[in-house]
């Protein structure tokens, strides 16, 4: 059971992504997660309001099942296929995060500094939550795709469009982590 | 019962993306201070097969599982649209440590607080469609 609880190499985990990008390219759909945030939108009525959220949201109700299957997946790896040796980083990293009063991970995924129950009575922790999942809801819908649709999708169909679109990616992802993290924490 | 198969699909996702560690806020960090090879050798390795996967579609002109042939369709053209949506996904990405999939994969596995990432995500995909036509694209 130790290959499966470690933490698996990436080169398992690259071929396995694309695997299941070319199994739904298989079934006749497209892989990208952040379609789902618009047709969550839209099960909400609000296409009556905002033309954008009008569309045929049912034809893609394939991909909610998609997002649910994910959800049970993660249950089941954080539950039942996980060990204390999970997440080593690098020790320079740990090292940083400690001096921005972030937990080291001993195994766990999230830090509890971010994402620990008492942050909700933190005004600061739930505005920077929220703030964050703004600009990925509002940035992946503007470029037409997060991480799956175009990091992996898109590149893996030589999509110019998609290299726009992940080197912007990376230029603000380095912007947050080197210039607007260290003021936040 | 249609749906089974996609459910199975994004169950194995949701599992090699948390055994793989891409849905950790510590990983997505690391990344970007450029001290672990480890998300990179996830993303360049599913690119180099799935450009292979997808040449092989291509050539062989392989059919889906219902007998179409498989029609992987281009992105629209466009420039600012990709820039500009592009840094701001990566901020984000890079504050809250999660992208779409990872949103959801964190909240199955009971991280309630995922949830306010999530609700912002909805929010700001709103946004979007509110003031769509206003941007430049």
């Amino acid at each position: 059971m130790e290959f499966i609880t470690h933490t698996w190499h990436w080169s398992v985990a690259g071929f396995l992504i694309a695997a299941i990008m070319l199994t739904l390219n298989y079934f006749g759909k497209v892989f990208g997660m952040s379609s789902n945030l618009r047709s969550l939108c839209s099960m909400t009525g609000v296409g009556k309001k905002v033309p954008f959220f009008d569309w045929d949201w049912k034809s893609q109700r394939w991909n909610l099942a998609v997002v649910l299957g994910a959800m049970l997946g993660g249950y089941v790896a954080v539950h039942f296929l996980s060990d204390a040796s999970n997440v080593a980083l690098n020790p320079k990293t740990i090292e940083q995060l400690a001096a921005m009063g972030i937990d080291a991970p001993n195994g766990k995924l999230l830090p509890d500094a971010l994402f620990g129950n008492q942050i909700f009575e933190s005004p600061k922790m739930i505005l920077i939550l929220l703030g964050g999942g703004l600009l990925i809801g509002f940035g992946s819908r503007y470029a037409g795709g997060c991480t799956s649709g175009h990091a992996i999708a898109g590149m893996s169909n030589l999509q110019i469009p998609s290299l726009k679109a992940v080197i912007g990616f990376f230029v603000g992802g380095l912007i947050m982590a080197h210039f607007i993290l260290p003021l936040l924490f | 019962m249609k749906y089974i198969k996609y459910i199975l699909v994004g169950f194995i996702f949701g599992i090699v993306l948390t055994k793989a560690e891409a849905v950790s806020w510590y990983r997505i960090y690391e990344m970007f201070q450029f001290q672990s090879f480890h998300m990179y050798g996830i993303i360049m390795t599913a690119i180099a097969v799935g450009v292979i996967g997808v040449q092989i579609i291509k050539k062989q002109q392989l059919k889906d599982i219902e007998g179409k042939p498989i029609e992987i369709q281009d992105k629209e053209k466009g420039s600012a649209r990709y820039w500009i949506g592009g840094v701001l996904f990566g901020l984000g990405w890079a504050m809250v440590g999660a992208c779409p999939g990872p949103i959801f994969i964190m909240l199955g596995a009971g991280f309630i607080s995922v949830g306010l990432i999530l609700i912002g995500a909805v929010l700001g995909t709103f946004l979007y469609g509110v003031l769509k036509d206003k941007l430049p694209h």
